[in-house]
């Protein structure tokens, strides 16, 4: 069975806890959980919504991106109980209805991804990019995508991919370049 | 990884966060974007006893131009900062400094309060703000006191807020006509603290000369570092390719680098002397209607 880190005792004294609400993906949950506990580990382990992920755990490879009320953020440098009465979405949010969300299938058709650990950030992040620039150029997406480091692809198919997401959310009947 | 144990507060005002700051007398931390608080702690680098998060207090977040000051709120985003259009029209090195702190979704959640309060010399805004020559506002129990930036940083991790204050407001003078600002950072790669950098505001009078100059270094030291020889250097100088060089050898003079993985002692108070030198020239042409 996995060990809740969350429930790890810590010595000394009491470990503080607090009773938070959050909107995860369109689901309000309350929980108790540790003053300690990041946004990463409350999803994870918690909520059990794995499609984040932890990479580097110091808030510099952008794996566990996620949106809090819209904007993306490191979830491995962010408390859960900073996200008290806020909205989250994660990459298990994306698709809907059983129907992909146009940056998953611009991912699937330009093969935005190898091994795929960091793909869930990419895509959140890229939703954020897209939501404030619809049509951005090559060197906007670089420098958008700038936090979230990939060691497969060397970028390339990624950038395709957010460039077909672009065009097809722009002109939906073309579906993309 | 998980932080120590800690207990958490959320207040609703400045006035609850600064009782909340005085009953912990010196074991409490403000949280405000917590990016490099969060990491410090996780690394036992910090283990306050309590945070306090000033995130639920409302009207911390703004930019405003005034009569007399640009001010922005201590809750303001960095990637707010690097949108504001009135801060890309006359105070640009903030602009420029803003599109190079760590990367763009750190910039979501970092505040401009925490940059300029953290201490760590490799922050960018310091700099920036001693350039500017701003002030800090802190309240405290006694109340409201202003701190100049150029006076703000004593060592790493360092700085003349007292432990029950909370830093609530940077305060800017305005950029009159004739005057042009720029910051430039020399990085191994995007989310890297500085190797060195320089951010200058100068403005050029009526007659064509210097009237007023501010160049701030950063990570070059234990703290930020306001270059005063440097910039006293160039007042009245009219920005010939010689007080360039001049000041840039003060400015170098004025550096006090570690060596570290980005570079030895030698090397780095060479990009001071070459980056401070490129930058008042950015500067100059902003100052005279350039980009």
């Amino acid at each position: 069975m996995a060990v809740d880190v969350a429930e790890t005792p810590q010595a000394p004294g009491p470990i503080t806890t607090r009773t938070i609400q959050v909107t995860v993906n369109g689901v309000t949950h309350k929980s108790t959980v540790q003053n300690r506990m990041l946004l990463v580990s409350y999803l994870r382990e918690r909520l059990r919504l794995t499609g984040t992920h932890i990479g580097c755990d110091t808030a510099h490879c952008g794996a566990c991106t996620v949106l809090v009320d819209g904007i993306p953020v490191k979830s491995c440098n962010l408390l859960a109980v900073q996200v008290d009465g806020r909205k989250v979405q994660t990459v298990e949010g994306l698709a809907s209805g059983g129907k992909l969300h146009p940056i998953q299938e611009g991912f699937h058709e330009e093969h935005g991804l190898q091994c795929g650990y960091c793909t869930p950030g990419m895509m959140l992040v890229s939703v954020a990019l897209l939501a404030q620039n619809p049509n951005p150029t090559e060197d906007e997406i670089r420098r958008g995508i700038s936090g979230n480091l990939c060691r497969c692809t060397g970028y390339v198919n990624i950038v395709k991919a957010i460039q077909h997401t672009a065009a097809k959310m722009q002109n939906p009947a073309k579906g993309g370049p | 990884m998980y932080p120590p144990n800690f207990e958490y507060y959320a207040p609703k005002t400045v006035q609850e966060a600064i009782g909340l700051l005085d009953q912990h007398q010196g074991e409490a931390k403000v949280l405000a974007g917590g990016q490099s608080l969060i990491g410090m702690m996780k690394l036992r680098l910090a283990q306050p006893a309590a945070l306090i998060d000033i995130n639920r207090i409302p009207d911390l977040a703004y930019i405003r131009e005034e009569e007399a000051a640009l001010v922005i709120g201590a809750l303001t985003r960095t990637a707010e900062l690097g949108r504001s259009e009135v801060v890309r029209a006359r105070y640009p090195v903030l602009s420029d400094a803003a599109a190079e702190i760590a990367d763009p979704t750190v910039r979501n959640w970092g505040t401009v309060g925490g940059n300029v309060s953290h201490g760590d010399p490799g922050n960018d805004l310091p700099a920036c703000m001693m350039a500017l020559g701003a002030e800090y506002r802190a309240e405290g129990p006694k109340g409201a006191r202003t701190i100049p930036a150029r006076q703000f940083y004593q060592d790493s991790f360092v700085t003349a807020l007292r432990p029950n204050e909370v830093l609530t407001q940077v305060r800017i003078p305005r950029a009159g006509p004739g005057t042009g600002s720029a910051y430039s950072k020399m990085e191994r790669k995007v989310g890297d603290f500085a190797t060195a950098a320089v951010a200058v505001q100068l403005r050029v009078g009526k007659g064509g000369s210097i009237d007023l100059a501010g160049i701030g270094l950063t990570n070059v030291g234990p703290t930020a570092i306001y270059a005063a020889a440097a910039s006293e250097f160039l007042m009245g100088k009219t920005g010939t390719d010689s007080d360039l060089k001049r000041a840039g050898e003060l400015a170098s003079d004025a550096s006090r680098p570690f060596p570290d993985n980005r570079g030895p002692v030698e090397f780095k108070k060479d990009m001071v002397r070459v980056w401070t030198r490129r930058t008042i020239a950015h500067a100059l042409a902003r100052a005279k209607g350039g980009k």
